[in-house]
């Protein structure tokens, strides 16, 4: 066995092929960790907020009312298929897959997140419906300041993805855009790592003490 | 098999383990959530920490996260930000659950 290249940045690394790409991520990559920390501080607070607030539902529906099981089921493996999809294009175009592989990928990927906004906002809706609104009680509040700011974070995700397409396709695989790729590879990453937190904290944590 | 080659191949096996990993983690999850229903701490206490052992998993083979091939200050920077919330979400959950108990909003 050989043994595996050393990283110069921790997480994904693009490694000696992309050598001056490598180079270049080296330092933009460590900013995008510091904003991904401070990303995790924030969500870090919703959470804290969200567990202080299980018990305030003053009287309006909770999360046995709520929360319908299922959906969250789909969209978790939803989000955890991105998760690798996003994975493997950026391996795609690292190593210089067929065009039409990557596009593939990311075309999955995108079709993914976009599934999971469309099931989350569904989910919303029917929240709504049973009467869980924001301004309803603190539980309620403390829910709509942590779920949706995750799920505006994969659309944000998503319009990344666009706008990287569009730039993959007018100025061809450049350095600059190899490791934005791996960056936006990261953010992904990063949110399954905080919906693991939310079907854990919110869902079954709210279905067990709620 | 050149070097390229086997190098694709391990790197796409380690996403491939670390989803297989994350689904099984997942099915388990859910199946307890409906087998035993959502009740009690013993099988919320078993959800947490198959939850953590999911949050390992893509740590390590989504995001590469490991002390042996990554550089240490970067790491540093993590393990930092992680004390930083722990001490956040932690101290938060104490001050006001313990505030919680004193002005009898919880039924102890």
């Amino acid at each position: 066995m050989r043994r595996a290249p050393s990283h110069s940045y921790p997480g994904l690394n693009l490694g000696e092929d992309h050598a001056s790409a490598d180079k270049f991520s080296e330092v933009v990559t460590f900013g995008f960790w510091v904003f991904l920390m401070s990303d995790l501080v924030y969500f870090g607070l919703m959470f804290a907020i969200y567990i202080t607030m299980i018990d305030a539902q003053a009287g309006g529906p909770g999360p046995h009312e709520l929360f319908d099981l299922r959906s969250i089921f789909a969209q978790t493996l939803i989000l955890l298929t991105s998760s690798l999809t996003v994975g493997l294009a950026m391996l795609a175009l690292k190593y210089n897959l067929p065009r039409a592989r990557i596009v593939l990928l990311f075309g999955v990927t995108l079709a993914l997140g976009l599934s999971f906004l469309v099931l989350e906002i569904r989910d919303f809706m029917a929240i709504v419906d049973k009467g869980g609104i924001p301004q309803r009680s603190g539980f309620l509040s403390a829910f709509y300041g942590l779920v949706p700011l995750h799920g505006l974070h994969v659309a944000a995700g998503c319009l990344w993805l666009i706008v990287l397409g569009i730039q993959l396709r007018v100025m061809g695989l450049t350095d600059l855009l190899m490791s934005r790729v791996v960056r936006l590879a990261l953010f992904w990453h990063f949110l399954d790592l905080i919906w693991i937190g939310i079907i854990t904290i919110v869902y079954f944590g709210g279905l067990t003490y709620g | 098999m050149d070097r390229r080659t086997e190098l694709h191949r391990r790197e796409r096996r380690r996403y491939m383990i670390g989803y297989g990993g994350s689904l099984l983690l997942t099915l388990v999850v859910f199946s307890i959530a409906y087998l035993f229903g959502i009740e009690t701490r013993g099988v919320y206490l078993t959800i947490g920490l198959l939850g953590l052992a999911q949050l390992i998993v893509q740590l390590v083979y989504f995001l590469h996260i490991d002390r042996r091939r990554s550089s240490r200050e970067d790491l540093d920077l993590i393990l930092f930000s992680t004390l930083v919330l722990l001490i956040i979400i932690l101290g938060t959950v104490w001050i006001l659950g313990n505030l919680a108990i004193r002005m009898h909003v919880h039924p102890m």
